[in-house]
C-alpha cells in the first residue's frame, strides 16, 4: 500500500498556495504510507542553458559550503546553491552531462535526485509530516507537484527507494501497486545504456516511460506503450515540466480519486486526503477509469 | 455510557449527531454497536472519506452520513438504514446481511461484495467488480457499472440502469442481473435470457424500493448458462 497525491494550480496567481494546499493531502495519506515520503515540485522553468539539480546528502553532516566553493570553479561562476538540511538545489548553466560527472567524481556521497529546468525533488525516510517539516513543504510554490507516501512491499526502506523516481530531465513518477515484470523491463533497457539506481519495481516503469519519450514519443504515446509493456498493479502519477498525468491498470485495484475546480486539479489515492482543499464541496469529484489517460497541462 | 455522553444528543433516545471532524470514528461505531438504547436516528457530520463508517451495525437505526465515505462504509450491516449523502470508497456494504444502504453519489470498486442480504442502492455509477461474489443482496445501480461486475455472484439481484463494462457476470452462479443499457462483454458462462412476467414483477418491485422510475420492460435479464457447474473433461482445456 502507498499513497499518491498530485496538485496542479490552474490560476497563475494562486501558485504560491501550492505547498500549503498540498500539505494536508500528503499528511492525509500517512496511513497508506508511513515509512517514507517524497515530493516533486515543478516551478517556472529556468531560461537559457540553466538547469537545476536536487541533491541529497543522506544522514550525517555534509559540508555544503565546500560544494558551493568547488562548484564556482568546477562548473562556472554563475553556479548557485540553496540548502535545506540534507538537501540542496544546485543551479548552473554548465553542460548537464558534465555536471553529473563532476558531482560523482568530486562528491561521491551525494545523490542527484532530479535534474531539469523546472523540477525540484525531495524524498527521505520518515513519516510524511516529518519529511514535510524537514523540507518546509508548506512553503513550496509552483505550477504542479507529484507526491508520495510509501509503505514498502517489495524492496527496502531507504531514501533511494522512496518515491518519486526520476529519469532524464523534468520527469518523475510515483506508484501505488506492484509490477510483476520490472526485471524484464530492466533487461530491455540496460543494453541500451540505461542505468538503474535501485532494485525498485517503480524505477523500471519510470525509466521505461522516460526512454519512450526520449525516443520521440509524446507523453500519451509513451503511456500507451506502458499499457502494453508494464504488467502488474498500478496507479501511476507522473509529472513533466508542464503536465500532470495519471493512469491506472486494467483491474484498477489501486484507488485514485480526482477533484477539480476552477482553481486546481487535485489527485489522491483517497478522498480523505482531498477533504481539506479549498472549495472541495463544490469540486467536480470523479474516479479515473482503468487504462485511460488523464493528462492536465499547466497554463 | 461514555460515548453517549460525548455524542451531541439532539433529542434523547431519538436522535444523535457525531461530528467526525472532532470526534473519533470509534466513538461513533461504539455508540452504534452498544449504546443506541432506543436511538432511532444518527447523523454523521464531516465524514471526509474516513474508512469503516457505521460498520457492523445490528439495529433498526437510520444513519445519515453527510458527505463522502471511505472504504467499507456500512460493511457487515444488519437492519440499519444507512444513507450516504456523497460518494463512497471501495467495498460499500461489503458483507451486509439485511437493512439498506443508499449511496447518493458514486461508489468505488467492489460495492456490495460478498453480501448476503439487504438492499444497496447507488444513485450514480459503481466502479469495477460491483457485486463480486454476492450471496443474496439486491443491488440497484442508477448509473453504469465497471468491468467484472457480479463476478462469481451466487445469489441475489444486480440491477444496472446504465451500461455494464467488460466481463459482466463472469462465472455466475444463481444471482440474476438486469441491465438496461449496453453490455461491453459478457464474462464466461453468462448470457442473456428472455424476461418472464416473474422477472418484470420482481424487477419492478426492486426499482420501486430503490426509488427508480424506469420501466422494468426496458431491461434485459442476464443469468448463468450453468456450463461451469460441472467439470467437463472433454472441453478444450485452454485458459
Amino acid at each position: 500500500m502507498c499513497g499518491i497525491v498530485g496538485l496542479l494550480i490552474k490560476k497563475p496567481g494562486m501558485r504560491s498556495q501550492l505547498g500549503a494546499w498540498m500539505l494536508p493531502m500528503l499528511v492525509g495519506m500517512t496511513e497508506r504510507g508511513p515509512d517514507s515520503a517524497g515530493m516533486a515540485v515543478f516551478t517556472e522553468p529556468l531560461g537559457g542553458d540553466r538547469r537545476k539539480y536536487s541533491l541529497y546528502s543522506g544522514t550525517g553532516t555534509f559540508e555544503w559550503g565546500a560544494l558551493c566553493r568547488a562548484a564556482t570553479t568546477g562548473l562556472g561562476a554563475d553556479s548557485t546553491l540553496s540548502v535545506k538540511a540534507n538537501h540542496a538545489i544546485l543551479e548552473t548553466s554548465a553542460d548537464p552531462a558534465k555536471v553529473r560527472t563532476w558531482i560523482k567524481a568530486a562528491f561521491p556521497a551525494l545523490h542527484v535526485l532530479s535534474a531539469g529546468r523546472a523540477i525540484d525533488l525531495y524524498k527521505d525516510t520518515g513519516r510524511p509530516a516529518e519529511v514535510a517539516e524537514r523540507y518546509d513543504f508548506k512553503k513550496l510554490s509552483g505550477t504542479h507537484l507529484v507526491g508520495h507516501t510509501r509503505m514498502a512491499t517489495e524492496s527496502a526502506v531507504t531514501p533511494a527507494h522512496a518515491h518519486p523516481f526520476t529519469a532524464g530531465e523534468d520527469f518523475c513518477l510515483v506508484h501505488n501497486g506492484s509490477l510483476s515484470n520490472p526485471y524484464s523491463i530492466r533487461r530491455k533497457l540496460e543494453p541500451l545504456g540505461i542505468a538503474f539506481d535501485t532494485d525498485n519495481d517503480t524505477e523500471a516503469a519510470c525509466r521505461f516511460l522516460e526512454w519512450r519519450m526520449r525516443e520521440g514519443d509524446s507523453l500519451e504515446a509513451a503511456l500507451q506503450s506502458g499499457f502494453d509493456e508494464l504488467d502488474g498493479f498500478y496507479t501511476f502519477l507522473m509529472g513533466t515540466g508542464n503536465e500532470l498525468a495519471l493512469v491506472r491498470d486494467a483491474f484498477a485495484c489501486k484507488p485514485a480519486v480526482i477533484a477539480e475546480t476552477d482553481e486546481y486539479v487535485a489527485i489522491s489515492s483517497e478522498f480523505r486526503s482531498l477533504a481539506k482543499l479549498p472549495d472541495i464541496r463544490n469540486a467536480k469529484i470523479f474516479e479515473p477509469k482503468p487504462e485511460e489517460m488523464y493528462v492536465w497541462r499547466a497554463s | 455510557m461514555a460515548s453517549l455522553m460525548n455524542a451531541m444528543v439532539d433529542t434523547p433516545a431519538i436522535g444523535a449527531t457525531f461530528d467526525l471532524a472532532t470526534q473519533p470514528l470509534r466513538e461513533l461505531n461504539r455508540f452504534l454497536h452498544r449504546d443506541l438504547a432506543g436511538t432511532r436516528a444518527v447523523r454523521v457530520l464531516n465524514p471526509d472519506g474516513a474508512h469503516n463508517i457505521a460498520v457492523g451495525v445490528d439495529a433498526p437505526v437510520d444513519v445519515d452520513i453527510d458527505g463522502h465515505a471511505g472504504y467499507y462504509a456500512g460493511g457487515m450491516n444488519k437492519q440499519a438504514h444507512i444513507t450516504i449523502h456523497g460518494n463512497t470508497g471501495p467495498g460499500v456494504g461489503e458483507g451486509m446481511s439485511s437493512g439498506a444502504i443508499h449511496v447518493k453519489g458514486f461508489a468505488s470498486v467492489a460495492a456490495g461484495a460478498s453480501a448476503h442480504g439487504g438492499l444497496l442502492v447507488i444513485d450514480g455509477d459503481a466502479s469495477l467488480r460491483c457485486g463480486i461474489s454476492m450471496k443474496g443482496i439486491d443491488i440497484v445501480v442508477g448509473g453504469s457499472v465497471g468491468d467484472y461486475s457480479a463476478f462469481m455472484a451466487q445469489a441475489g439481484t444486480l440491477v444496472i440502469c446504465g451500461d455494464a463494462g467488460d466481463g459482466l457476470g463472469d462465472s455466475l452462479y444463481e444471482a440474476v442481473i438486469y441491465v438496461r443499457g449496453s453490455v461491453k462483454s459478457f464474462g464466461a458462462d453468462a448470457h442473456e435470457e428472455p424476461m418472464s412476467e416473474a422477472d418484470i414483477a420482481a424487477l419492478g418491485a426492486l426499482l420501486k424500493a430503490a426509488g427508480m422510475s424506469h420501466d422494468p420492460k426496458t431491461f434485459r435479464r442476464v443469468a448463468s448458462m450453468r456450463g461451469l457447474y460441472h467439470w467437463n473433461a472433454d472441453a478444450n482445456q485452454e485458459y
